[in-house]
Protein backbone atom coordinates (compact mmCIF):
# COMPACT_ATOMS: atom_id res chain seq x y z
CA UNK A 1 0.00 0.00 0.00
CA UNK A 2 1.18 3.33 -0.25
CA UNK A 3 2.57 5.58 2.84
CA UNK A 4 0.39 8.46 2.89
CA UNK A 5 2.45 9.35 6.02
CA UNK A 6 -0.07 9.21 8.34
CA UNK A 7 -3.00 11.11 7.14
CA UNK A 8 -4.98 7.92 6.09
CA UNK A 9 -7.56 8.20 8.47
CA UNK A 10 -8.09 11.85 8.31
CA UNK A 11 -8.24 11.34 4.45
CA UNK A 12 -10.93 8.69 5.15
CA UNK A 13 -12.56 10.77 7.35
CA UNK A 14 -12.83 13.73 4.87
CA UNK A 15 -13.98 11.14 2.38
CA UNK A 16 -17.27 9.99 4.84
CA UNK A 17 -17.90 14.21 4.78
CA UNK A 18 -17.46 14.16 0.96
CA UNK A 19 -20.31 11.71 0.66
CA UNK A 20 -22.70 12.65 3.62
CA UNK A 21 -22.75 16.27 1.96
CA UNK A 22 -23.20 14.96 -1.66
CA UNK A 23 -26.06 12.66 -0.29
CA UNK A 24 -28.01 15.78 2.18
CA UNK A 25 -27.73 17.78 -1.16
CA UNK A 26 -29.44 15.42 -3.01
CA UNK A 27 -31.80 15.13 -1.24
CA UNK A 28 -32.69 18.54 -0.84
CA UNK A 29 -32.07 18.98 -4.77
CA UNK A 30 -34.81 16.20 -5.10
CA UNK A 31 -37.47 17.77 -2.85
CA UNK A 32 -36.69 21.57 -4.23
CA UNK A 33 -36.72 20.03 -8.42
CA UNK A 34 -40.07 18.46 -7.15
CA UNK A 35 -41.25 21.53 -5.79
CA UNK A 36 -40.30 23.69 -8.58
CA UNK A 37 -41.25 21.26 -11.56
CA UNK A 38 -44.83 21.07 -10.21
CA UNK A 39 -44.54 24.85 -9.73
CA UNK A 40 -43.54 24.95 -13.23
CA UNK A 41 -46.56 22.95 -14.36
CA UNK A 42 -49.51 24.72 -12.27
CA UNK A 43 -51.91 26.81 -13.50
CA UNK A 44 -50.92 29.50 -10.83
CA UNK A 45 -49.04 32.35 -12.69
CA UNK A 46 -47.03 33.54 -9.64
CA UNK A 47 -45.55 30.12 -9.26
CA UNK A 48 -44.74 29.77 -12.59
CA UNK A 49 -42.68 33.26 -12.44
CA UNK A 50 -40.96 31.95 -9.23
CA UNK A 51 -40.13 28.84 -10.48
CA UNK A 52 -38.61 29.97 -13.64
CA UNK A 53 -36.98 32.94 -11.98
CA UNK A 54 -35.14 30.31 -9.63
CA UNK A 55 -33.61 28.17 -12.50
CA UNK A 56 -32.69 31.29 -14.33
CA UNK A 57 -30.74 32.89 -12.09
CA UNK A 58 -29.13 29.45 -10.85
CA UNK A 59 -27.96 28.77 -14.12
CA UNK A 60 -26.35 32.31 -15.27
CA UNK A 61 -24.15 32.29 -11.21
CA UNK A 62 -21.26 30.23 -11.11
CA UNK A 63 -21.32 27.51 -8.23
CA UNK A 64 -18.24 29.25 -5.95
CA UNK A 65 -20.33 32.77 -6.06
CA UNK A 66 -23.58 31.07 -4.37
CA UNK A 67 -21.29 29.52 -2.13
CA UNK A 68 -19.91 32.19 -0.96
CA UNK A 69 -22.52 34.70 -1.11
CA UNK A 70 -24.74 32.24 1.33
CA UNK A 71 -21.58 31.41 3.62
CA UNK A 72 -20.44 34.78 4.04
CA UNK A 73 -23.81 36.65 3.92
CA UNK A 74 -25.59 34.03 5.49
CA UNK A 75 -23.88 34.46 8.66
CA UNK A 76 -24.32 38.47 8.50
CA UNK A 77 -27.51 37.85 7.69
CA UNK A 78 -28.14 35.57 11.05
CA UNK A 79 -26.41 38.33 12.78
CA UNK A 80 -29.09 40.88 11.64
CA UNK A 81 -31.95 38.86 12.36
CA UNK A 82 -30.76 37.74 15.82
CA UNK A 83 -29.74 41.55 17.20
CA UNK A 84 -33.32 42.02 15.43
CA UNK A 85 -34.80 39.89 17.57
CA UNK A 86 -33.25 40.45 20.85
CA UNK A 87 -33.96 44.26 20.67
CA UNK A 88 -37.22 44.17 20.12
CA UNK A 89 -39.00 40.94 21.54
CA UNK A 90 -35.44 39.84 23.70
CA UNK A 91 -35.60 36.73 21.79
CA UNK A 92 -32.45 34.72 22.30
CA UNK A 93 -32.20 32.90 18.78
CA UNK A 94 -28.88 32.02 16.83
CA UNK A 95 -27.61 29.84 14.45
CA UNK A 96 -23.98 29.28 13.08
CA UNK A 97 -23.53 29.16 9.88
CA UNK A 98 -20.62 26.27 9.52
CA UNK A 99 -19.48 25.46 5.85
CA UNK A 100 -21.16 21.69 6.21
CA UNK A 101 -24.58 24.02 6.14
CA UNK A 102 -23.95 26.42 3.35
CA UNK A 103 -22.13 23.85 1.13
CA UNK A 104 -25.80 21.39 1.46
CA UNK A 105 -28.02 24.63 0.91
CA UNK A 106 -25.55 25.62 -1.64
CA UNK A 107 -25.51 22.68 -3.57
CA UNK A 108 -28.98 21.21 -2.71
CA UNK A 109 -30.02 24.79 -4.48
CA UNK A 110 -28.22 24.42 -7.65
CA UNK A 111 -28.94 21.23 -8.19
CA UNK A 112 -32.49 21.69 -7.56
CA UNK A 113 -33.03 23.94 -10.40
CA UNK A 114 -31.00 20.98 -12.75
CA UNK A 115 -33.46 18.80 -11.12
CA UNK A 116 -36.71 20.88 -11.86
CA UNK A 117 -35.47 20.20 -15.63
CA UNK A 118 -35.43 16.58 -15.33
CA UNK A 119 -38.96 16.25 -13.33
CA UNK A 120 -40.93 18.85 -15.84
CA UNK A 121 -39.65 16.42 -18.65
CA UNK A 122 -40.32 13.30 -17.47
CA UNK A 123 -44.13 14.73 -15.35
CA UNK A 124 -45.04 15.96 -19.59
CA UNK A 125 -43.65 12.42 -20.79
CA UNK A 126 -46.01 10.56 -18.71
CA UNK A 127 -49.71 10.33 -20.68
CA UNK A 128 -52.41 12.21 -20.31
CA UNK A 129 -54.71 9.31 -20.49
CA UNK A 130 -53.12 7.39 -17.18
CA UNK A 131 -54.07 10.48 -16.08
CA UNK A 132 -57.37 10.78 -17.05
CA UNK A 133 -58.01 7.39 -15.76
CA UNK A 134 -57.09 7.55 -12.44
CA UNK A 135 -59.42 11.01 -12.17
CA UNK A 136 -61.90 8.21 -13.70
CA UNK A 137 -61.39 5.40 -10.89
CA UNK A 138 -61.96 8.32 -8.42
CA UNK A 139 -58.37 8.78 -7.46
CA UNK A 140 -57.68 11.64 -5.42
CA UNK A 141 -55.18 14.30 -6.74
CA UNK A 142 -52.65 13.11 -4.23
CA UNK A 143 -53.21 9.34 -5.32
CA UNK A 144 -53.11 10.28 -8.70
CA UNK A 145 -49.20 11.80 -7.91
CA UNK A 146 -48.12 9.10 -5.75
CA UNK A 147 -49.62 5.74 -7.50
CA UNK A 148 -49.72 6.98 -11.30
CA UNK A 149 -47.69 10.28 -11.69
CA UNK A 150 -44.39 9.61 -9.54
CA UNK A 151 -44.03 5.31 -10.67
CA UNK A 152 -44.06 6.39 -14.64
CA UNK A 153 -42.26 9.53 -14.26
CA UNK A 154 -39.57 7.80 -12.34
CA UNK A 155 -38.57 6.12 -15.47
CA UNK A 156 -38.33 8.93 -17.89
CA UNK A 157 -36.34 11.47 -15.02
CA UNK A 158 -33.90 8.68 -13.85
CA UNK A 159 -31.44 9.31 -16.68
CA UNK A 160 -31.21 13.04 -15.56
CA UNK A 161 -30.91 12.24 -12.19
CA UNK A 162 -27.92 10.43 -12.68
CA UNK A 163 -26.39 12.93 -14.55
CA UNK A 164 -27.11 15.22 -12.01
CA UNK A 165 -25.69 13.55 -9.19
CA UNK A 166 -22.86 12.82 -10.99
CA UNK A 167 -22.11 16.35 -11.43
CA UNK A 168 -23.02 16.70 -8.08
CA UNK A 169 -20.83 14.56 -6.41
CA UNK A 170 -17.84 16.73 -7.89
CA UNK A 171 -19.34 19.70 -7.24
CA UNK A 172 -19.02 18.70 -3.61
CA UNK A 173 -14.84 18.93 -3.75
CA UNK A 174 -16.02 23.42 -3.95
CA UNK A 175 -17.00 23.11 -0.20
CA UNK A 176 -13.19 22.55 1.07
CA UNK A 177 -12.76 26.53 -0.53
CA UNK A 178 -14.88 27.45 2.39
CA UNK A 179 -13.29 25.46 5.02
CA UNK A 180 -15.09 22.22 5.21
CA UNK A 181 -12.63 19.79 5.89
CA UNK A 182 -13.49 16.82 3.12
CA UNK A 183 -11.34 15.01 1.66
CA UNK A 184 -9.77 17.90 -0.69
CA UNK A 185 -9.39 19.61 1.96
CA UNK A 186 -7.19 17.17 4.01
CA UNK A 187 -5.18 16.60 1.19
CA UNK A 188 -4.33 20.02 0.48
CA UNK A 189 -3.11 20.59 4.01
CA UNK A 190 -1.29 17.27 3.75
CA UNK A 191 0.04 18.09 0.11
CA UNK A 192 1.97 21.32 1.48
CA UNK A 193 3.03 20.05 4.76
CA UNK A 194 4.57 17.35 3.28
CA UNK A 195 5.28 18.76 -0.01
CA UNK A 196 3.88 15.57 -1.78
CA UNK A 197 1.03 16.69 -3.93
CA UNK A 198 0.73 13.62 -6.01
CA UNK A 199 1.12 11.37 -2.99
CA UNK A 200 -2.02 13.42 -1.31
CA UNK A 201 -3.95 14.33 -4.34
CA UNK A 202 -4.04 11.45 -6.71
CA UNK A 203 -5.70 8.88 -3.94
CA UNK A 204 -8.61 11.52 -3.94
CA UNK A 205 -8.96 11.39 -7.05
CA UNK A 206 -9.21 7.88 -7.38
CA UNK A 207 -12.08 8.07 -4.79
CA UNK A 208 -14.12 10.20 -6.42
CA UNK A 209 -13.88 8.01 -9.88
CA UNK A 210 -14.71 4.86 -7.62
CA UNK A 211 -17.26 6.69 -6.19
CA UNK A 212 -19.11 7.59 -10.02
CA UNK A 213 -18.52 4.30 -10.62
CA UNK A 214 -20.48 2.90 -7.96
CA UNK A 215 -23.29 5.22 -8.36
CA UNK A 216 -23.37 4.26 -12.37
CA UNK A 217 -23.76 0.80 -11.43
CA UNK A 218 -26.81 1.64 -8.70
CA UNK A 219 -28.15 4.02 -11.49
CA UNK A 220 -28.14 1.20 -13.97
CA UNK A 221 -29.61 -1.72 -11.19
CA UNK A 222 -32.36 1.51 -10.60
CA UNK A 223 -33.12 1.98 -14.29
CA UNK A 224 -33.99 -1.48 -14.64
CA UNK A 225 -36.13 -1.72 -11.61
CA UNK A 226 -38.08 1.51 -13.05
CA UNK A 227 -38.55 0.11 -16.20
CA UNK A 228 -39.23 -3.15 -15.56
CA UNK A 229 -43.16 -3.95 -17.49
CA UNK A 230 -41.97 -1.53 -20.14
CA UNK A 231 -41.54 -3.45 -23.07
CA UNK A 232 -38.51 -1.92 -25.50
CA UNK A 233 -38.47 -2.13 -29.37
CA UNK A 234 -35.36 -4.18 -30.09
CA UNK A 235 -32.33 -2.62 -31.97
CA UNK B 1 -34.10 55.45 -11.53
CA UNK B 2 -36.35 54.83 -8.04
CA UNK B 3 -35.61 56.98 -5.30
CA UNK B 4 -34.67 53.92 -2.79
CA UNK B 5 -32.02 52.90 -5.33
CA UNK B 6 -30.18 56.18 -5.45
CA UNK B 7 -30.66 57.01 -1.74
CA UNK B 8 -29.04 53.31 -1.36
CA UNK B 9 -26.29 54.43 -3.81
CA UNK B 10 -25.75 57.77 -2.11
CA UNK B 11 -25.42 55.66 0.92
CA UNK B 12 -23.32 53.01 0.30
CA UNK B 13 -19.12 53.42 -0.15
CA UNK B 14 -18.54 49.68 -1.63
CA UNK B 15 -19.29 50.88 -4.92
CA UNK B 16 -16.82 53.58 -6.02
CA UNK B 17 -13.92 53.77 -8.42
CA UNK B 18 -11.10 51.32 -7.20
CA UNK B 19 -14.41 48.68 -6.65
CA UNK B 20 -14.67 48.91 -10.40
CA UNK B 21 -11.61 48.71 -11.38
CA UNK B 22 -10.86 45.66 -9.18
CA UNK B 23 -13.98 43.92 -10.89
CA UNK B 24 -12.79 45.17 -14.42
CA UNK B 25 -9.36 43.70 -13.46
CA UNK B 26 -11.29 40.43 -12.50
CA UNK B 27 -13.39 40.76 -15.79
CA UNK B 28 -10.27 40.59 -18.10
CA UNK B 29 -8.31 37.80 -16.09
CA UNK B 30 -11.83 35.59 -16.60
CA UNK B 31 -12.59 36.38 -20.22
CA UNK B 32 -8.73 35.52 -20.91
CA UNK B 33 -8.53 32.46 -18.82
CA UNK B 34 -11.58 30.70 -20.19
CA UNK B 35 -11.55 32.04 -23.58
CA UNK B 36 -7.62 30.33 -23.97
CA UNK B 37 -8.76 27.82 -22.55
CA UNK B 38 -12.03 27.12 -24.99
CA UNK B 39 -10.03 27.85 -27.50
CA UNK B 40 -7.31 25.63 -27.36
CA UNK B 41 -9.40 23.08 -25.72
CA UNK B 42 -11.19 23.29 -29.33
CA UNK B 43 -8.20 22.91 -31.67
CA UNK B 44 -7.22 19.46 -29.41
CA UNK B 45 -10.72 18.10 -28.89
CA UNK B 46 -11.36 17.71 -32.43
CA UNK B 47 -8.18 15.69 -33.40
CA UNK B 48 -8.73 13.81 -30.53
CA UNK B 49 -12.47 13.43 -31.35
CA UNK B 50 -11.87 11.97 -34.59
CA UNK B 51 -8.99 9.94 -33.35
CA UNK B 52 -11.68 8.37 -30.77
CA UNK B 53 -14.14 7.05 -33.12
CA UNK B 54 -10.63 5.07 -34.75
CA UNK B 55 -11.09 1.51 -34.77
CA UNK B 56 -7.83 0.16 -33.38
CA UNK B 57 -7.89 0.19 -29.86
CA UNK B 58 -4.22 1.63 -29.30
CA UNK B 59 -5.26 4.73 -30.81
CA UNK B 60 -9.21 4.41 -29.26
CA UNK B 61 -8.37 3.61 -25.83
CA UNK B 62 -6.07 5.53 -24.58
CA UNK B 63 -8.42 8.84 -25.79
CA UNK B 64 -10.70 7.21 -24.04
CA UNK B 65 -8.37 6.94 -20.50
CA UNK B 66 -7.97 10.57 -21.04
CA UNK B 67 -11.38 11.49 -21.33
CA UNK B 68 -12.63 9.25 -18.34
CA UNK B 69 -10.36 10.58 -16.07
CA UNK B 70 -10.79 14.24 -16.23
CA UNK B 71 -14.64 14.00 -16.47
CA UNK B 72 -14.59 11.41 -13.80
CA UNK B 73 -12.78 14.02 -11.21
CA UNK B 74 -13.66 17.50 -10.41
CA UNK B 75 -11.96 20.24 -11.98
CA UNK B 76 -10.36 21.85 -8.54
CA UNK B 77 -8.62 18.42 -8.05
CA UNK B 78 -6.82 18.57 -11.49
CA UNK B 79 -6.48 22.66 -10.82
CA UNK B 80 -4.47 21.44 -7.49
CA UNK B 81 -2.58 18.61 -9.16
CA UNK B 82 -0.79 21.11 -11.40
CA UNK B 83 -0.46 23.98 -9.62
CA UNK B 84 1.38 22.34 -6.92
CA UNK B 85 2.62 19.44 -8.51
CA UNK B 86 4.28 21.48 -11.63
CA UNK B 87 7.18 23.08 -8.89
CA UNK B 88 7.65 18.95 -7.81
CA UNK B 89 8.51 18.36 -11.94
CA UNK B 90 12.49 17.09 -11.48
CA UNK B 91 14.77 19.64 -12.90
CA UNK B 92 11.93 22.39 -14.09
CA UNK B 93 13.08 24.92 -12.27
CA UNK B 94 16.00 25.18 -14.18
CA UNK B 95 13.98 25.54 -17.58
CA UNK B 96 12.93 27.90 -19.00
CA UNK B 97 8.98 26.43 -18.65
CA UNK B 98 9.62 27.42 -14.54
CA UNK B 99 9.31 31.27 -15.60
CA UNK B 100 5.83 30.54 -17.39
CA UNK B 101 4.52 28.11 -14.56
CA UNK B 102 5.72 30.07 -11.84
CA UNK B 103 2.85 32.80 -12.43
CA UNK B 104 -0.58 31.14 -11.15
CA UNK B 105 -2.17 31.97 -14.52
CA UNK B 106 -0.50 29.14 -16.70
CA UNK B 107 -0.98 25.74 -14.21
CA UNK B 108 -4.46 27.35 -14.22
CA UNK B 109 -4.84 27.17 -18.22
CA UNK B 110 -3.65 23.98 -18.30
CA UNK B 111 -6.07 22.79 -15.75
CA UNK B 112 -8.76 24.25 -17.96
CA UNK B 113 -7.70 23.37 -21.15
CA UNK B 114 -7.04 20.00 -20.39
CA UNK B 115 -10.53 19.51 -18.27
CA UNK B 116 -12.64 20.98 -21.41
CA UNK B 117 -10.55 19.12 -24.08
CA UNK B 118 -12.28 16.22 -22.55
CA UNK B 119 -15.81 16.90 -22.21
CA UNK B 120 -15.69 18.61 -25.78
CA UNK B 121 -13.86 15.32 -27.43
CA UNK B 122 -16.88 13.41 -25.94
CA UNK B 123 -19.06 15.65 -27.58
CA UNK B 124 -17.75 15.39 -31.13
CA UNK B 125 -17.05 11.91 -30.99
CA UNK B 126 -20.76 11.86 -30.10
CA UNK B 127 -21.67 13.59 -33.30
CA UNK B 128 -19.49 12.56 -35.25
CA UNK B 129 -20.17 8.91 -34.81
CA UNK B 130 -23.84 9.68 -35.33
CA UNK B 131 -23.06 10.82 -38.79
CA UNK B 132 -25.59 9.13 -41.10
CA UNK B 133 -23.99 5.82 -43.23
CA UNK B 134 -25.40 6.91 -45.87
CA UNK B 135 -23.77 11.11 -46.31
CA UNK B 136 -19.92 8.79 -46.11
CA UNK B 137 -21.30 6.51 -48.71
CA UNK B 138 -22.31 8.78 -50.85
CA UNK B 139 -18.96 10.81 -50.39
CA UNK B 140 -17.52 8.00 -51.19
CA UNK B 141 -18.93 7.14 -54.52
CA UNK B 142 -18.06 10.49 -55.56
CA UNK B 143 -14.69 9.31 -55.24
CA UNK B 144 -13.34 11.75 -52.26
CA UNK B 145 -10.57 11.16 -50.06
CA UNK B 146 -10.21 10.43 -46.26
CA UNK B 147 -9.64 13.69 -45.74
CA UNK B 148 -11.96 15.43 -47.64
CA UNK B 149 -14.95 13.61 -46.50
CA UNK B 150 -13.89 14.84 -42.73
CA UNK B 151 -13.53 18.54 -44.16
CA UNK B 152 -16.64 18.77 -46.46
CA UNK B 153 -19.11 15.78 -45.12
CA UNK B 154 -18.53 14.88 -41.32
CA UNK B 155 -17.19 17.94 -39.68
CA UNK B 156 -20.08 20.22 -40.61
CA UNK B 157 -22.58 17.94 -39.70
CA UNK B 158 -20.60 16.81 -36.47
CA UNK B 159 -20.90 20.33 -35.82
CA UNK B 160 -24.63 20.96 -35.66
CA UNK B 161 -25.22 18.20 -34.04
CA UNK B 162 -22.99 19.37 -31.75
CA UNK B 163 -23.21 22.93 -31.00
CA UNK B 164 -26.13 22.75 -28.39
CA UNK B 165 -24.17 20.48 -26.06
CA UNK B 166 -21.04 22.66 -26.61
CA UNK B 167 -23.07 25.90 -25.73
CA UNK B 168 -23.13 23.93 -22.18
CA UNK B 169 -19.45 22.97 -21.58
CA UNK B 170 -18.96 27.03 -23.02
CA UNK B 171 -21.28 27.99 -19.65
CA UNK B 172 -20.10 25.56 -17.08
CA UNK B 173 -16.39 26.63 -18.37
CA UNK B 174 -17.27 30.04 -17.46
CA UNK B 175 -18.93 29.07 -14.01
CA UNK B 176 -16.03 26.55 -13.46
CA UNK B 177 -13.37 29.13 -13.64
CA UNK B 178 -14.50 30.52 -10.40
CA UNK B 179 -12.35 28.34 -8.81
CA UNK B 180 -8.93 29.81 -10.02
CA UNK B 181 -9.63 32.59 -7.46
CA UNK B 182 -8.58 29.83 -4.86
CA UNK B 183 -4.54 29.83 -6.62
CA UNK B 184 -4.32 33.76 -6.31
CA UNK B 185 -5.57 34.49 -9.42
CA UNK B 186 -7.50 37.91 -9.13
CA UNK B 187 -10.20 36.36 -11.74
CA UNK B 188 -13.82 37.26 -11.13
CA UNK B 189 -14.08 35.87 -7.87
CA UNK B 190 -11.00 36.75 -6.56
CA UNK B 191 -11.87 40.15 -6.98
CA UNK B 192 -15.22 39.91 -5.25
CA UNK B 193 -13.25 38.13 -2.28
CA UNK B 194 -11.41 40.80 -2.01
CA UNK B 195 -13.89 43.66 -1.94
CA UNK B 196 -15.82 41.33 0.42
CA UNK B 197 -12.76 40.87 3.07
CA UNK B 198 -11.96 44.59 2.45
CA UNK B 199 -15.40 46.44 3.27
CA UNK B 200 -16.87 43.55 4.71
CA UNK B 201 -19.62 43.21 2.39
CA UNK B 202 -20.56 40.07 1.20
CA UNK B 203 -23.78 41.03 -0.33
CA UNK B 204 -22.32 43.40 -2.20
CA UNK B 205 -19.64 41.80 -3.23
CA UNK B 206 -21.06 38.58 -4.46
CA UNK B 207 -24.37 40.09 -5.56
CA UNK B 208 -22.71 42.50 -7.58
CA UNK B 209 -20.23 39.32 -9.23
CA UNK B 210 -23.09 37.32 -9.42
CA UNK B 211 -25.00 40.08 -12.08
CA UNK B 212 -21.58 40.28 -14.06
CA UNK B 213 -21.57 36.42 -14.59
CA UNK B 214 -25.10 36.18 -15.43
CA UNK B 215 -24.49 39.33 -17.74
CA UNK B 216 -21.60 36.89 -19.26
CA UNK B 217 -23.60 33.76 -19.29
CA UNK B 218 -26.80 35.37 -21.11
CA UNK B 219 -24.39 36.87 -23.49
CA UNK B 220 -23.15 33.70 -24.56
CA UNK B 221 -26.67 32.04 -24.70
CA UNK B 222 -28.02 34.45 -27.35
CA UNK B 223 -24.37 33.86 -29.16
CA UNK B 224 -24.64 30.38 -29.42
CA UNK B 225 -28.59 30.70 -30.07
CA UNK B 226 -27.34 33.01 -33.23
CA UNK B 227 -25.40 30.57 -34.19
CA UNK B 228 -27.09 27.67 -33.95
CA UNK B 229 -29.81 29.33 -36.06
CA UNK B 230 -27.29 29.58 -38.75
CA UNK B 231 -25.92 26.39 -38.54
CA UNK B 232 -29.23 25.11 -38.77
CA UNK B 233 -30.65 27.30 -41.31
CA UNK B 234 -31.65 24.33 -43.80
CA UNK B 235 -33.97 22.90 -41.30
CA UNK B 236 -36.20 26.11 -41.10
CA UNK B 237 -39.52 25.82 -42.30
CA UNK B 238 -39.49 27.61 -45.89
CA UNK B 239 -41.08 31.12 -45.49
CA UNK B 240 -41.14 32.73 -42.52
Amino acid sequence: MIDLKGYGPRLAEGAVVTIELALLSLLLALVLGLLSASAKLSRNRFARGLASTYTTVVRGVPDLVMMMLLYYGGQVLVNRISDWLYENYSIDWFVQFDPFISGVLTIGLIFGAYMAETFRGAFLAVETGQIEAARAYGFTKWHTFRRVMVPQMMRHALPGIGNNWQVLLKTTALVSIIGLTDMVRVAEEAAKAERSPFLFFIPVAAVYLALTAVSELFIKWLDRRANVGVVQGEG
Amino acid sequence: MPEFITAWLEGNDVFNAMTFLDYWQGLVNTVQLVFLSLIIGLVVAIPLAILRNSPHWWINKPIWLYTYLFRGTPLLIQLYIIYYGIAQVPGIQDTFWWNIFREPFYPALLAFTLNTAAYTTEIFRGAIAATPQGEIEAAKAYGMSWFLRLRRIVLPSAARRAVQAYANEVIFMLHASAIASVVTIVDLTGAARNIYSRHYAPFEAFIGVALIYMALTFLLVFAFRKLENHLLRHQQPAGG
